[in-house]
């Protein structure tokens, strides 16, 4: 997301989901869409079956592969010298969409200057991409018109996630690829509701609607209609939180709906942090890894028992509605935050979250326009500022946030770590189809059909440990080790393995790497150095 | 394109060049009975229950493979159209169980529909009935190939909107059955992702949902709309609840995002909200941390031992001592409130959430 | 290769060697099945033997499938002579006689051919004997006469003159409008017109269009297609390459059914053959234009001769019927504008290309011109592959071509067009037969099967063997023909067990009326003929099962009852040690029982009995 608000000035999916039927070229770069995103992924294939070309970069064999014109096998981490390789095909080709770069863009000449240095033979060295497949998938994409980028956690959840973010939106604004239908820049969002989360301020330096803390206009105005005093000071990202509470700085947490001592990487470094701490709330469904250290744990209500919204990941607000009540004595979360507040002289006294978004739409320009009322049916997609907006399809129109949108030459770094001859697997993490939180482990039906990690390793691996498919094997990083069954497939590559984060049995961040982007602060929960072992 | 107006049972309707006659009928609410036909999916033209009398037209020809075409004279209730369908339903009953008591489709079947307006008993030809081992090797779903009319509406959601073609048709004649190949369970066949827009199609109750079995019958279930939880899509579901607990769900028919289709997770996955793990009472920390020992407490009592605790910390330490996450999985108005308790309340811009995943 | 008619006129020179004797046995499927290559091989042996100099060789199906095996017996100058029911036994005394001494044995020779020369005595010659005296081959002129595995000869009989005139001479159009005036329609059974679907095909939009030849030949008694494809696997691709030509093609397929071997073997050297001579692939005969010809091998689904179950087979999906529109010509193979014929249909285009449109249309009916390929089966005297003229009486076929009815028992029906035909009775045997005719009465052309049936067929009986047929072999896809085939077979079946009712008829024929209105395609439509025409020509026989209880041709077992004549029997006792169920019982010289109960009517007893005491009732 921080990627695309440098270059562009706002970070989201630029286009639609409906688009994606009518695209010719989907480059999908870093993104397992029929298994993170289903729907869209159909809707990819479907694409792919009605003639629509799909160039799939990513490390391993995944589904789309079966439907792509071309795969780029990517060595996992070295996304930018990729992307610049693609750019130098297009640049050195003369494929640029000369019109745009001059009319919408600055900073041309700095992103030659880099990515002059990227030939697809030297890059084909780094990626491990052939650089014929390089050259054929710049040429292809720069050229077709109906041309979108789509991408996930392959391209953030790297110590150089912003970088391959900001280069994506470079690759997509020198040729054109970007402020019109049918072609942008997408990032698919994982979460139900992470589009909305960051919408809606729940990040340390801004408020809704992206609207920063350190601007004394914007606390002004939010200190007038909350009626207190505001820190303009940008506050704690997740990762400097955890550090600061292991070295006791942080000495209270609150933690809604999230389970940092499974799902964030080096847990054993999270675990001692929140050992540390003096006092944790946290707010959850159930007992998960991270309320197992708290003081107090708070039930809430599922989605299904409360009434609200959820901003997807195409920008579009819909409503949620409550189908059943809240079980046991739990609450919707919104009431117990209020009654929290009001407990602590602070009275937060709403009757219904229909009250609150109508709070929130009156400080938050892009959601200006949106009501109860208008989201009854289809949503409504933000930038949506007026009651009479229809809501906004694509971004970028004519013009980006930022006025111009920023070309910035980018240079590979390799991952934070990379194999060695004690470390010499690199393992890659993700999702699976039938899990998601921790809710799916608790649905009976997913749960009794994947009730655990089948780790992915190709038959070289196997066949030098000796194991097969359903074996067990330990799996070793520099920060910890796990036992997990095996499944034997070449979806991964030889000296790549694949596991999923979803099982706290083999909880995978024991092994992961907790090096962070330098801006958005996400972790590179897609790259470590592992060894495997006989288990036992 | 340009309009062409045909008449269907008398009636002059106007529609535009390239409708079939079925759909032109239809938008005028003349009734045409149809099992293989969605309009989501590819025409199909199998079930032959749409037959209508068009002049100048060989045989009875399926209204949903026909175009209208100008000055076509339709008849859609003909003697020889409600003898053809009477008989079709017939010929459908006759290896059809008639288990309809008991049966999950019961109220929501289109057979049992048709049949019932056609006055069809099902009792002209007593013969030969498939009697297939029903397969329920799954969690997700049940398949009982015995009530399956064979409409292919699997078939093609699975070819066609997942794009995965884990069935096809297998075997030819009476003996013609869905299956996946070599003649495996969906289980077994490792091809089927459990997505069941399938079963969201049937028109019988071949394919049903597994959790939803003796769970309601159609016409006790209240259906509300909601907005999927499951990954950033935003599907748009249709949760059934008969007695205060979810019962079935299905995809609801937002065009614009899901089109009425899901993934496993969305349609299987919502009983974790009746998970017996599930947090019921507040609960208050009696081992040591990391340890998950709580003692149950209420809702005061924990509430006002928090705010005790956050206002001591917030005073001994400081508005910045203290940090929140907000969650990608709660709603908007709970992440606004988070955001706004930690700023207006606590003082503190200390708060994220996992953005990542 | 530029100059085709420089070559023909080389290969017309050579001739055959005619310097030395040669023997070609008939080594088609029906040659090889009636033991063609066992007489090969002695005939091998013999002349080795001996330490002849003769060429032996093999050939196609001639079409006296009753005589098969056959071989054919040359000396150089002298008339070709074509010996029937050959044994490797014979082989030593036809070598004898005929390759060394010149002397034909006459008593096995079934006809001759005398080209240039003054013929024996004796031996009718082809063109006048009986069997062929009514046929005109077109079609099949080449069949048993030339090596079909040769490019050569087929050059030198004429072959690929078609195309070269349709190349250098003509434009597509041209073609199209030579094929529209020859009249020729559909030889697969439907009977579109020719000329009028390539004109479809040609205009409808699209770069991008290929040509099928439908040779999914699943009629049962139909060998049409497969004699002509073994017979003269190059007349289908010269036609196929026309139409390409015609309707702007630049790929085809030939979708043949795996279980025709032989015909696909020699598909597969007649494409290589042709390739290599640049009358197939890229620019044919230097003409730029290309076309590339596979073959696709259907998996033996009935319905796969179904031209929209076809495309979806060759596609790579399951054989199952579209509705039409859209047609093939406007969107056929993988959506493309497509031009679907049988064998028999393309095959026929070079000769009318050749001789003119209008030289086709003087042969035939009004509304049927040309001719048409049958497969004479059943209870005629002479079975086998002919060619006639369309409007020729089933009466000329079935007596003077085929002879007449075996051991001379009474004709009570010919079923024609297969599963989807009809059964006509006797007072049809005047008809003529031409697509409009044959349609009128109950039956259609079909592809060619003609089955005759005599006074022991039960007519119950066949509408239930053809209904067990299309049942097992519908595609499932639509009600009325799955389900409504299922249920008309088991009224049938019970009806032949001896528990019809008499309602059942009117079940059947309303079933019948709905699924002829309202089954999806083709096959589904016309399932119903066979007992649609055996209620209206044979009603009699259905009632005669339902209520004496008796089936009048002695057919379905379930009504038989074998009696013993106690004027008749002697009290031999080979009844009773025949018998399986222990059913016979009785003294010796007295005279026998059969015990109802216990008979399971196999007839046996009736098989052993030598004194005719044993009937069937």
């Amino acid at each position: 997301m921080a990627g695309l608000a440098i270059a562009f000035g706002s970070g989201a999916m630029t286009n639609s989901i409906a688009e994606i039927e009518h695209n010719d070229v989907l480059l999908i770069i870093g993104s397992n869409t029929t298994e993170a995103h289903p729907v869209i992924g159909q809707k990819m294939k479907q694409a792919a079956r009605r003639g629509a070309k799909l160039i799939v970069v990513d490390p391993r064999r995944i589904e789309l592969v079966d439907y792509a014109c071309l795969w780029l096998p990517i060595r996992p981490g070295t996304n930018v010298a990729l992307i610049n390789a693609l750019m130098y095909v297009i640049i050195t080709e003369g494929l640029v969409d000369k019109e745009f770069i001059a009319e919408r863009t600055e900073g041309y000449d700095n992103l030659w200057s880099v990515v002059q240095n990227y030939p697809p033979e030297r890059v084909a060295g780094i990626t491990g991409v052939p650089a014929e497949d390089i050259r054929a998938a710049a040429r292809l994409y720069a050229t077709t018109d109906r041309a979108g980028i789509f991408y996930t956690l392959g391209i953030t959840e790297h110590t150089s996630g912003t970088n391959n973010v900001m280069n994506l939106a470079n690759l997509a604004m020198i040729t054109g690829h970007v402020g019109k239908e049918f072609s942008g820049v997408n990032p698919l969002r994982g979460q139900n509701n992470v589009q909305g989360a960051c919408d809606m301020g729940a990040l340390p330096d801004v408020f809704p609607g992206y609207q920063k803390v350190a601007n004394p206009e914007v606390r002004e105005r939010f200190a007038a209609a909350w009626n207190c005093r505001l820190d303009g000071t940008s506050g704690l990202r997740i990762p400097e939180m955890i550090d600061l509470a292991a070295e006791g700085y942080i000495r209270a947490m609150y933690i809604m709906g999230e389970d940092p001592a499974l799902t964030d990487p080096d847990i054993t470094h999270v675990r001692k942090a929140l050992a540390n701490l003096d006092f944790l709330v946290v707010q959850d469904l159930f007992i998960s890894e991270t309320a197992k250290f708290a003081d107090v744990v708070l039930p809430g209500a599922s989605f299904l028992e409360k009434d609200g919204t959820f901003t997807s990941t195409e920008r579009r607000v819909q409503r949620v509605r409550q189908a059943i009540s809240p079980r046991g004595e739990s609450r919707p979360d919104w009431q117990i935050i209020g009654d929290l507040a009001t407990r602590m002289g602070y009275p937060m006294e709403y009757n219904s979250p229909e009250q609150i978004f109508a709070e929130m739409a009156g400080l938050t320009p892009s959601y200006a326009g949106m009501s109860y009322e208008r989201l009854a049916g289809d949503g409504l997609q933000w930038p949506c500022p007026a009651p009479d907006h229809p809501g906004t399809k694509f971004l970028h129109a004519g013009k980006f946030p930022r006025g111009k949108g920023l070309l910035q030459g980018i240079e590979y770094q390799p991952p934070a770590e990379v194999t060695d001859e004690e470390y010499p697997i690199l393992l890659t993490t993700g999702r699976m189809l039938y899990h998601y939180g921790v809710t799916t482990r608790r649905s009976a039906a997913l749960e009794s059909y994947r009730p655990e990690e089948y780790a992915e390793i190709n038959p070289a691996q196997a066949a030098e440990l000796g194991v097969k498919t359903g074996d067990k094997v330990t799996v070793v990083s520099r920060r910890g080790r796990l036992v997990t069954r095996v499944q034997v497939t070449d979806r991964v590559p030889p000296g790549i393995m694949f596991m999923t984060y979803h099982y706290k049995e083999s909880p995978v961040n024991i092994l992961t790497n907790a090096a962070f982007d330098p801006v958005a602060k996400t972790a590179e929960y897609k790259v470590a150095a592992v060894r495997l072992e006989p288990a036992g | 394109m340009a309009d062409v107006t045909l008449t269907i049972d008398g009636k002059k309707i106007t529609v535009p060049a390239g409708t079939t006659v079925l759909q032109a009928a239809r938008e005028k609410g003349i009734f045409i009975p149809t099992l293989c036909h969605d309009p989501k999916l590819s025409p199909w033209g199998g079930c032959r229950l749409c037959v209508v009398e068009i002049e100048g037209m060989r045989g009875l020809p399926a209204s949903c493979v026909t175009t209208a075409t100008e000055g076509m004279v339709v008849q859609t209730a003909s003697p020889a159209v409600l003898e053809a369908r009477r008989m079709l339903l017939e010929l459908l009953l006759a290896n059809h169980p008639q288990d309809c008591l008991t049966c999950s489709k019961n109220g929501a079947c289109s057979l049992q529909d048709y049949a019932y307006y056609y006055g069809v008993r099902g009792d002209q030809f007593q013969g030969e009935k498939h009697a297939y081992p029903v397969e329920a090797d799954n969690p997700f779903i049940v398949r009982d190939l015995n009530k399956c009319v064979l409409c292919g509406k699997c078939i093609r959601v699975c070819d066609e909107v997942q794009v995965n073609n884990a069935i096809d048709f297998a075997h030819r004649g009476f003996n013609t059955r869905v299956t996946p190949a070599m003649d495996l369970s969906l289980k077994e066949s490792e091809a089927c992702v459990f997505c069941g827009n399938c079963v969201q199609v049937c028109p019988v109750g071949a394919l049903v949902e597994k959790a939803s079995l003796w769970q309601g019958r159609q016409w006790e279930l209240t259906k509300v709309r909601t907005t999927c939880t499951f990954c950033g899509v935003g599907c748009n579901l249709e949760v059934s609840v008969k007695d205060d607990r979810v019962v079935r769900v299905r995809g609801y028919d937002n065009p614009l995002v899901n089109n009425g289709w899901l993934c496993v997770k969305g349609r299987f996955g919502a009983d974790f909200a009746d998970s017996p793990e599930r947090v019921a009472r507040p609960l208050i920390r009696t081992g040591a941390r990391g340890e998950g020992r709580f003692r149950e407490a209420t809702w005061d009592e924990a509430l006002d031992y928090t705010a005790r605790r956050l206002t001591e910390i917030k005073e001994q330490y400081g508005s910045r001592a203290i940090a929140a996450l907000s969650s990608a999985r709660c709603t908007n108005e709970e992440n606004y409130l988070m955001q706004k308790f930690m700023r207006a309340v606590i003082g503190s811009n200390n708060v994220d959430h996992c953005a990542r995943t | 290769m530029r100059d085709l008619k420089e070559w023909r006129q080389t290969l017309q020179q050579q001739d055959r060697p005619a310097d030395r004797p040669s023997l070609t046995v008939g080594m088609s499927t029906c040659g090889q099945a009636a033991g063609g290559a066992r007489v090969m091989a002695a005939l091998e042996a013999e002349v080795k033997r001996l330490g002849l100099q003769v060429d032996i060789s093999q050939t196609s199906c001639i079409g006296m499938c009753y005589a098969e095996p056959i071989v054919e017996v040359a000396l150089p100058g002298k008339p070709r002579v074509f010996y029937g029911d050959m044994t490797p036994e014979r082989g030593g005394r036809l070598v004898a006689s005929h390759v060394v001494q010149g002397v034909p044995v006459r008593e096995w020779a079934l006809i001759q051919l005398p080209g240039n020369a003054s013929p024996y005595e004796g031996i009718p010659v082809m063109p006048a004997s009986p069997y062929y005296g009514r046929q005109v081959r077109v079609v099949t002129s080449r069949l048993g006469l030339t090596d079909p595995e040769s490019l050569a000869e087929y050059i030198a009989t004429g072959g690929y003159a078609a195309l070269e005139k349709c190349l250098r001479q003509m434009t597509p159009e041209q073609v199209v409008e030579e094929i529209k005036t020859s009249g020729l329609r559909g030889r697969g059974g439907a009977g579109f017109p020719t000329g009028l679907k390539w004109g479809f095909t040609r205009s409808a939009p699209g770069e991008k269009k290929y040509v099928v030849c439908n040779a999914d030949e699943g009629d049962p008694g139909a060998f049409m297609d497969r004699s002509v494809l073994e017979g003269d696997p190059f007349a289908v691709i010269e036609g196929m390459t026309i139409a390409a030509y015609a309707i702007g093609a630049d790929e085809g397929y030939i979708y043949c059914r795996a279980e025709y071997p032989l015909a696909i073997k020699r598909l597969k050297m007649a494409i290589a053959a042709a390739e290599a001579k640049g009358l197939l692939g890229s620019n044919i005969l230097g003409s730029g234009f290309n076309f590339e010809l596979h073959i696709k091998a259907g998996a033996g689904a009935f319905v796969c001769g179904e031209e929209t179950a076809l495309l979806a087979s060759i596609e790579g999906r399951r054989g199952m019927p579209r509705v039409r529109p859209p047609f093939p010509a406007q969107q056929g193979l993988w959506g493309k504008p497509t031009n679907i014929n049988n064998v028999e249909t393309y095959a026929n285009v070079p000769y009318i290309i050749q001789n003119g449109g209008r030289w086709f249309a003087a042969m035939g009916t009004e509304k049927s011109k040309g001719t048409k390929v049958f497969c004479l089966t059943g209870k005629v005297k002479k079975t086998g592959l002919i060619e006639v003229p369309m409007g020729i009486t089933l009466r000329e076929i079935i007596f003077d071509i085929a002879g007449g009815i075996q051991d001379d028992r009474r004709f009570k029906a010919v079923q024609i067009g297969g599963p989807s035909g009809g059964c006509l009775p006797a007072d049809k045997l005047d008809l003529p037969v031409d697509y409009d005719s044959l349609t009128r009465a109950g039956a259609i052309m079909g592809s060619g099967g003609m089955v005759v049936m005599d006074e022991n067929t039960c007519m119950v009986d066949v509408a239930r063997f053809f209904l067990n047929f299309t049942q097992v072999e519908s595609c499932g896809k639509c009600t009325p023909c799955r389900e409504g085939t299922k249920r008309m077979l088991e009224i049938l079946t019970r009806i032949c067990a001896g528990e019809g009712r008499m309602e059942d008829l009117d079940t059947l024929e309303g079933l019948a009326r709905v699924v002829k209105n309202t089954a999806l395609c083709g096959l589904g439509q016309t399932c119903p003929n066979p007992i649609l025409s055996t209620l209206q020509n044979f009603r009699h026989e259905y009632e005669a099962h339902i209520k004496d209880k008796r089936c009048p041709a002695h057919v379905c077992q379930a009504l038989l009852v074998y009696t013993i004549d106690p004027e008749k029997c002697t009290g031999c006792g080979a009844c009773t040690r025949a018998c399986p169920a222990g059913a016979i019982s009785g003294e010796k010289k007295q005279p026998h029982r059969i015990d109802p109960a216990l008979c399971i009517k196999c007839g046996s007893c009736m098989e052993k009995c030598k004194f005719g005491a044993i009937s069937r009732l």
